[in-house]
């Protein structure tokens, strides 16, 4: 059963500690990405090359992702297409159970959440580790994440403590809630794990089809880990995030970690290009996922969606975000990009309350290091909710009743003149304080204007014929 | 149908019909544009910022690295095969990164190498497994990393740097020592990856 | 100059003092007000809501109404932003009219937001305006980040001799009102609604003001409903308010 994004944030909005969190959090990261966007001289040209970039890869998106396969191949890795979530679980499980292994080590990825990889690994028996700080302990708690990037926003030090110090065995013992001993448990607790384990399973930001690198960034060192101890090292990444030519990662590995994370670089980024010979894996595999993305692709308006690079900018100046929470949006992807991407992957029927989980104020679409327009996605996806036959019938109803009055000058003086005659019931003190569904959600907390006894027109038109 | 044709048949009915995107490429700041040492000061600043430890000289490179490490009080390294003969401080034991299991790197307290390049307007050392840097695993697994930058490879923008560097190679930027704030983001530094890292520039 | 007013459905019948305002300011600084009676709606809230052929045809009805018009005035951020941003949109990809294309774009020049007509077309700041009250102003989204009015508005304010103009803190976020945003999703609309009262009340204004009267029925409400005893009163009211006849 799916309950819709109102209700959903009606949790999020009761949840003091996720929103004291919540706007801690993303105020400190508005403050940090503001001043080092600013700080580059070029910082616009970078916005418009990234979008110029993504557009062209898009455009030629055949071309540029047979070209990644050969040059990839050509230096000793293999490609494998997946064109849904199922084909993609099931290879990434045959190549773990081909190595040998029951267990495997994870570094961040949306995509294979987006999988729903590791029910499917441990289903087949694997047990799979997540290695980023967050996501262990989003793991460890059975939760699911809150935000891209800080997948553990919602929860603080005191909860963190007691997770590691019932998860951890010996590296949990005594611990303090301090970030630092939280922080040294974890590097403890994995450093075994890192050097034992034969498998990992990484995302990409990007790959390059001109030369087939393949590219991670990230901040703790867990993603150098999985990338450089394992044998084998299997990556898997949606196929819009190909990028045409290795020059254009000097706009993106500009325009990343400073919109995500308000760094002027993140600590780490690893590229590879195959496999080589005595550092790192000796096997690479690279899962290129459909899983919707064409279907995207082929909307004119909404394909803007995929130039996204999931630095995660566009949740932390979101004011709906900042006060539902990332669980309201019921995805990995969260906050204004979540409530067009998900939408998309899932479809309308199920996701239809996402595209309007928002005042349209335009504060994404402001900052958005690759200027995706997502107000103008959102209403778009609105314009499908209600083609596709997904929105309420009483709405529907309602807005061809509002239609017809505003069709014709007749219509809408006779509405006025009957709105006048109803809202003597309701007037209190020259307002309406309450009103009955669907408008009872605007009295839950505003009065509403009783309407004039005479509308401009009518003093116009007295005016005029003075 | 496999996966790959339809995949790529999706994709070529999604972009069919619509034109090529005309966008004219703008123009990014491609170079550095300032005197030379005003980039070194960039880059020296951008490292302290990351609280990463610098310390810079003109002349031999072995004595300014004994003193770095005098500091640190660490006695062992590993380090490249080919480490250059004029980087061995006296004091230290250095142990060859011959493919040495990830145990023995993991039990060594540091790690010296040189670097293929460094970005000043980032802070970032660049790796690509070239002279005097060893494998990946050599930078990642000792606690400790000391690294030489010399004053011919400093470029200023990220953009000099994709341009100077080989695809080809196992790239690594490391910009300041590994990090998190993934817990109520209060920032701590040192996770996974080395948990301090020194630059010795000369020049 | 011949000004075209389009009121606005929201102005029209629940605000006309706002576009009597207008018309006084447009007045006294002699030029001629027209108000073509076949108008109603722009198609905001069909085009918001996802009703978008119920829009477009409110797009056709602006256009045979004011394609003619020398210079098309609207007192409402968020109704202009609608004309000129998404009116393309809906004749391009909804109604699929290339027709209706060249003819909204061709119309779009000629729109201005009201408080955007005084300061960039016709390159005011001061309209000589007296409003002696502590005055906090918000900036609607529209304004910031659609139409792109910067500081215009509150230039115009800081020139109304008498007033004790406050800075509004947290002034660029958006107050939850967002159309049927409001009403579909109530309770953070109102979260969002809690807050920006809050900067409002912590400036002690006794008038909130703002280029859009959708904002302000939004925020008014609140603040009605909590008594604060604050009020909202559209700009262009302020702006037509003089020592000789002030304005409520």
């Amino acid at each position: 059963m799916s309950t819709n994004f109102p209700t959903r944030a009606a949790d999020g909005l009761r949840n003091t500690q996720q929103r004291r969190n919540l706007a801690k959090a993303t105020n400190t990261i508005r403050g940090k990405t503001a001043k080092v966007t600013a700080e580059l001289p070029d910082w616009e040209a970078l916005r418009e090359a990234g979008k110029a970039i993504k557009r062209e890869a898009h455009a030629k998106l055949d071309q540029y992702l047979l070209q990644l396969e050969e040059m990839v191949t050509k230096a000793g890795g293999h490609v494998h297409w997946a064109a849904d979530a199922a084909e993609a679980r099931e290879i990434i499980v045959r190549l773990t159970r081909q190595a040998g292994t029951d267990q495997v080590i994870k570094i961040k990825s949306m995509t294979t959440d987006e999988i729903e990889l590791n029910p499917a690994l441990e289903e087949a028996g694997i047990r799979p580790y997540e290695t980023d700080l967050a996501d262990m302990i989003v793991q460890m708690a059975k939760e699911r994440p809150s935000h891209l990037l800080v997948p553990a926003i919602h929860k603080n030090r005191v909860e963190i403590r007691d997770l590691f110090r019932a998860e951890m065995g010996e590296h949990g013992t005594g611990l303090s809630d301090r970030p630092p001993d939280l922080t040294r448990a974890a590097r403890a607790y994995l450093r075994q794990k890192f050097m034992e384990t034969k498998v990992a399973i990484s995302g990409a930001n990007f790959a390059v089809a001109e030369t087939g690198t393949v590219g991670v960034v990230e901040s703790e060192g867990n993603g150098r880990m999985c990338l450089t101890l394992p044998q084998v090292l299997i990556s898997i990444m949606g196929i819009e995030k190909v990028l045409p030519r290795f020059d254009d990662l000097s706009v993106f590995l500009q325009l990343l970690p400073r919109a995500a994370t308000g760094e002027r670089m993140n600590p780490y980024n690893s590229l590879w290009t195959g496999v080589h010979a005595g550092d790192g894996p000796c096997e690479f595999h690279l899962v290129l996922l459909d899983n919707g993305r064409s279907k995207i692709l082929a909307d004119e308006v909404a394909r803007e969606t995929l130039h996204c690079i999931r630095c995660s900018r566009c949740l932390n100046v979101c004011p709906v975000y900042e006060r539902a929470g990332g669980h309201a949006y019921d995805s990995m992807y969260q906050g204004p990009i979540g409530a067009i991407v998900t939408p998309q992957l899932r479809g309308l029927e199920e996701a239809g309350s996402l595209p309007y989980a928002s005042s349209l104020c335009g504060a994404c679409h402001e900052v958005c290091p690759v200027k995706i327009n997502i107000p103008q996605i959102l209403v778009h996806l609105r314009g499908r909710v209600v083609r596709e036959g997904h929105a309420g019938k009483g709405e529907a109803l309602a807005m061809g009743v509002a239609a017809r009055m505003f069709g014709n000058q007749g219509a809408l003086d006779w509405s006025l003149w009957a709105g006048r005659l109803g809202q003597k019931l309701l007037m209190r003190d020259g307002t309406l304080p309450w009103l009955p569904p669907p408008l009872s959600g605007w009295t839950l907390s505003r009065d509403f204007p009783a309407l004039p006894e005479q509308s401009f027109r009518d003093w116009w038109q007295k005016r005029e014929d003075k | 149908m496999n996966g790959r044709d339809l995949i790529l048949s999706r994709v070529r009915a999604a972009i069919a019909g619509s034109p090529p995107p005309v966008t004219p490429t703008p123009a990014i700041n491609r170079v550095w544009e300032g005197d030379r040492e005003a980039m070194v000061e960039r880059f020296l600043d951008r490292l302290r910022d990351y609280n990463v430890g610098v310390t810079r000289t003109s002349g031999t490179v072995a004595p300014a690295l004994a003193g770095i490490l005098a500091g640190r009080g660490i006695d062992r390294l590993a380090v490249p095969t080919d480490l250059p003969a004029e980087w061995r401080p006296d004091g230290v034991a250095l142990v060859p990164d011959d493919n040495l299991p990830h145990g023995a790197l993991n039990a060594i307290p540091g790690a010296l190498t040189g670097a293929a390049l460094a970005i000043a307007e980032t802070g970032s050392i660049v790796l690509d497994g070239g002279a005097a840097q060893g494998r990946r695993a050599l930078t990642l697994l000792p606690d400790y990393h000391l690294c030489v930058v010399r004053a011919e490879q400093l470029v200023g923008l990220v953009p000099e740097a994709i341009a100077a560097l080989v695809p080809n190679r196992p790239i690594t930027f490391c910009s300041g020592p590994s990090a998190t704030a993934d817990i109520e983001l209060d920032r701590v530094v040192g996770v996974h990856g080395p948990r301090r890292l020194d630059v010795l520039f000369v020049g | 100059m011949r000004v075209s007013l389009f009121i606005t459905c929201i102005n029209d019948s629940l605000f006309p003092d706002t576009g009597r305002a207008v018309v006084r300011v447009l007045e006294r600084l002699g030029h001629q007000v027209e108000f073509p009676l076949a108008q109603t709606c722009c198609g905001q809230m069909h085009h918001n809501s996802g009703y978008h052929d119920d829009a477009v045809g409110l797009v056709r009805r602006f256009v045979d109404t004011f394609q003619d018009a020398e210079a098309i005035v609207i007192p409402s951020t968020s109704c202009t932003a609608m004309v000129r941003g998404q009116y393309p949109y809906l004749a391009q990809h909804v109604a699929k009219d290339e027709g209706l294309l060249r003819a909204v774009e061709a119309m779009a020049p000629r729109v201005f937001e009201f408080s955007e007509f005084l300061t960039q077309k016709l390159g005011l700041s001061d309209v000589g305006a007296y409003y002696p009250h502590r005055v906090t102003y918000h900036s609607s989204c529209n304004s910031l980040r659609s139409l792109n009015l910067g500081d215009g508005p509150l230039t115009l304010l800081r020139h109304v001799s008498g007033i004790d103009l406050v800075e509004l803190p947290n002034n660029r976020e958006c107050c939850g009102f967002g159309g049927t945003f409001a009403v579909k999703n109530a309770e953070t609309s109102t979260a969002m609604l809690t807050d920006k009262m809050r900067h409002i009340l912590s400036t002690g204004a006794e008038i909130c003001t703002a280029g859009d009267n959708s904002c302000l029925m939004h925020i008014g409400g609140g603040l009605s409903r909590q008594r604060t005893g604050v009020r909202t009163v559209h700009l262009a009211q302020i702006l037509a308010s003089t020592a000789e006849e002030p304005w409520a």
